[in-house]
């Protein structure tokens, strides 16, 4: 019954969302009356998903194999936990998911935008609601979950091993808050073309949506590079596969998005191609889900679907797209320029950061796509290699993350090159000086680790030095209160550029001095990597509690000194009887002992892999304080103020304003 | 005036950085492309010598042989028509089985004998991989063309 009923909300859900469309481009004379509809049915529409969405994990957790998808995705000897992230373990549960979160977004707008003119926020909502029936039609169409089979399971088919793993909890959700989040930006960019008001104001409310969904998005791709790395078991954070580079295209939009808002909110310039972006951004979002969804990717993501349903979401694609570029096209002449700049000034050197920001997302997309185009043609069947990527991504961009160095020192509208070099030329001397020494410290030079390394001291030295040249001109007396006069967007600014510098120091060293050995080992045996040297103890058979393992003991010593045993598996899951390796790794601060069990060869030896990664889990540890960063921005104190004094005067962007705070409204300037 | 031309002169700059990053792209693009074969693709000598693909198809029930004493693998991909032998050195997939579809990239060597750096099997039961789904597909039909003159 149960099943029943959070499909019957599901279709309520639509109709909510279908009045919450309408409210939001009402027109004429009972307009009012309609606007005033606008957020109880955006709340109305997020609680009947909510409730839809704990009938199904209701389902899962019961066990009830009279539901299809609980079938396809679920074992009654599967542990309870993963009972419930199963619910988002196969397609029809992770559109569920997709479409929950966007009703959390929405409801989300409608609770914090109480500042704002009730048309204006109404008119987003509103196109948040088209968004939201388009995907609740696509769930009911094409993708019921609530789907009964009749006569029931006696018991599932198993969430697939590779998802039965910590990691899978929290990535999908994570990932999805990014890709959906967007969709504010999105429609704050929409409502605001059609109502031909693309002014500050605009920019000010879609930053902290833009830098919130961008967050998750950093989170998302960081948690689901560490999973596979530690999951999949052949060692590397990033493959370059179609799926995980529908991940990256939004987030290098967004990234351009992000700062572009910050100076369309500050300055004024950028307007159209600000918008163009918050389109853009979303517009890959929605890419994202359809090569992930519609199952046209031969990649370990692709589930087996029918074609029916990439038929829907490519229409909705081209619908959405091509729906709000023609907007754009029609409105953006009529917005103003903004105010101008020199070639070399803040906005010039953000604007290339933009592009080069964008080229490479194309370049990642054709790379993406190249390969399904040629297919869809019938022109034969190819791949793109991760050699592609590599060879354009690297040059592209490092001249950006150069200039990410140079961009927060320089001022708005004209900036002096003499000037700039004179500030900034101990962290030039310092990043060539590293360029040369630190691959040698390390132990071997190669151009390519000498130029990453140089690259990430020179925005970890850039940053310090931007950080000193802010404290030693305020007027403040004393260190305590220069610092703290600083704000929180400031702060997250050179959090998140630290941590680009943090992720280049990982993804140069592990890839410059990884060392990877697949070996075959009988007991006894040993390997030497470098200082450790590793023995093979056997494997013994273990029970889980769906599975079985062959579980191996590597005894590790460094210098001769015991440091840790490790013990990898390959189990082997007993529904649906498929293998999996576990990897055992030992983590460490600056390197990773990494071991996978391989397959056993003959009747003691087995093949094995034993990595050494120095520094991957920077990588990470990068990713996160960019996320930080971006936390920091959103938590800006003057954003709190903001909201509790809703009547403020709109604040003026000052001409010398030097912040480039990627948060919120600097109100500084309404405030002196 | 001064303004104006150091304007285009920024444009001038950035179009020519666009162009740069356009080659870069292409140049890189075109030298990655890896192609795909079925074992009758090769066997009707359509596959390149120099060049590294990918090769899609079953593994043959029975073929796989492993070395004494390392991680080398010797195995057959047919895609019941034509077969390819192949020769890979290192650990294999988790879902690499006898008469399960499988992807390898290599080269092909003028022996006839395809030397694998890389073997792809997908983590699902069921799961073929397209490509060996589609060499399967093309092959069977192939056959029954052949056989209805």
């Amino acid at each position: 019954m149960i099943p029943e009923f959070g499909h019957f909300a599901l279709i309520l859900a639509l109709a909510m969302a279908l009045v919450q469309s309408a409210a939001g481009f009402a027109r004429g004379r009972h307009a009012a009356a309609w606007i005033a509809l606008a957020q109880p049915a955006a709340r109305a529409q997020c609680l009947l998903v909510a409730i839809a969405f704990g009938a199904l994990v209701h389902a899962f957790v019961q066990n009830d194999f009279s539901v299809l998808y609980v079938a396809q995705h679920s074992n009654s000897m599967l542990p309870t936990v993963y009972r419930v992230t199963a619910v988002w373990g196969g397609h029809e549960g992770s559109i569920l998911l997709w479409v929950l979160i966007l009703a959390g977004w929405t409801l989300a707008v409608s609770i914090f935008s109480q500042q704002q003119d009730d048309a204006t926020v109404a008119r987003v909502l509103g196109v948040m609601g088209l968004i939201s029936c388009g995907f609740l039609l696509f769930t009911l169409l094409t993708s019921n979950p609530f789907a009964r089979l009749l006569p029931a399971a006696a018991d599932g088919q198993d969430l697939t091993p590779l998802l039965q793993d910590p990691g899978m909890v929290i990535h999908p959700p994570m990932l999805y808050m990014g890709y959906v989040g967007f969709v504010v930006a999105f429609a704050f960019a929409v409502a605001a073309l059609i109502d031909g008001r693309l002014d500050a104001s605009w920019a000010r409310w879609s930053r902290p949506w833009t830098t919130v969904a961008w967050c998750f998005l950093t989170c998302g791709i960081a948690l689901g590079s560490f999973w596979a790395y530690y999951e999949l078991g052949w060692g590397g954070w990033w493959f370059w596969d179609p799926v995980e580079n529908a991940s990256l295209m939004p987030w290098l939009a967004g990234t351009a998005l992000m700062h572009s808002l910050a100076v369309t909110e500050k300055r004024g310039a950028f307007r159209n191609w600000t918008a163009l972006l918050a389109i853009v951004a979303f517009a890959l979002s929605l890419l994202g889900t359809f090569l992930v969804r519609s199952g046209v990717l031969s990649s370990v993501h692709a589930f087996a679907s029918d074609p029916k349903r990439g038929v829907f979401i490519l229409a909705f694609l081209a619908l959405v797209v091509g729906g709000s570029l023609a907007l754009f096209a029609w409105r953006a002449p009529k917005v103003g320029r903004g105010a101008g700049f020199d070639p070399v000034s803040r906005e010039s050197m953000l604007l290339a950061n933009n592009l080069l920001l964008l080229v490479a997302c194309a370049a990642v997309m054709l790379g993406t796509l190249y390969p399904l185009i040629i297919d869809a043609l019938g022109l034969g069947k190819l791949s793109v290699g991760p050699p592609y990527f590599e060879a354009v991504f690297v040059p592209i961009m490092a001249p950006a993350l150069f200039l990410m160095g140079v961009g927060p020192l320089a001022r708005w509208r004209r900036a002096g090159l003499g000037d700039l070099a004179r500030r900034l030329r101990w962290a030039l001397g310092v990043s060539a000086l590293s360029a040369v020494i630190a691959p040698l410290a390390l132990g071997r030079w190669t151009p390519l680790i000498g130029f990453g390394l140089m690259l990430a001291t020179w925005i970890a030295s850039t940053c310090l030095v931007n950080l000193a040249s802010r404290i030693r001109a305020h007027p403040a007396p004393g260190w305590r209160a220069r610092f703290a006069a600083q704000s929180g967007s400031y702060y997250g600014m050179l959090v998140a550029h630290f941590g680009v510098a943090v992720f280049i120091v990982g993804a140069t060293i592990v890839g410059g001095y990884a060392v990877e050995r697949d070996v075959r080992m009988a007991p006894g045996d040993t390997l030497t990597l470098g200082a450790y040297v590793v023995r093979f103890d056997g494997v013994r058979e273990q029970r889980g509690p769906n599975y079985v393992a062959a579980r191996g003991t590597l005894d590790i010593t460094r210098n001769g000194q015991p440091l840790t045993v490790l013990s990898p598996e390959r189990r082997l899951y007993t529904a649906s009887n498929t293998p999996m390796t576990e990897t055992a790794i030992y983590r460490h601060f600056t390197r990773d002992l990494y071991v996978s069990l391989g397959e056993p060869l003959g009747p003691n030896a087995w093949s094995l892999r034993v990595y050494y990664k120095p520094f991957v889990g920077w990588i990470w540890g990068g990713c996160l304080l960019m996320a930080l960063g971006g936390l920091l921005a959103v938590l800006d104190r003057r954003y709190r103020a903001l909201r509790h004094t809703a009547a403020a005067p709109r604040p003026v962007p000052l001409p010398g304003d030097d912040s480039i705070a990627l948060g919120l409204p600097a109100v500084k300037a309404a405030r002196r | 005036m001064k303004a104006r031309s150091r304007r285009s002169l920024a444009i001038l700059a950035g179009l020519s950085a666009l162009g740069l990053a356009t080659a870069l792209v292409l140049n890189a693009f075109r030298s990655n492309l890896v192609f795909f074969f079925s074992p009758s693709q090769i066997a009707a000598k359509e596959a390149p010598l120099e060049r590294g693909f990918r090769l899609g198809g079953l593994v043959e029930e029975g073929s796989v042989r492993r070395s004494g004493q390392d991680l080398t693998v010797n195995f057959v991909v047919t895609d019941l028509a034509q077969k390819v032998p192949v020769v890979y050195t290192g650990l294999l997939p988790d879902l690499f089985r006898e008469g399960k579809g499988v992807v390898a990239q290599g080269r092909l060597g003028h022996d006839g004998i395809f030397r694998a750096d890389q073997v792809l099997a997908k983590h699902d039961e069921n799961y073929m991989p397209p490509e060996a789904a589609e060499a399967l597909e093309k092959a069977r039909h192939g056959q029954m063309q052949g056989a209805a003159p």
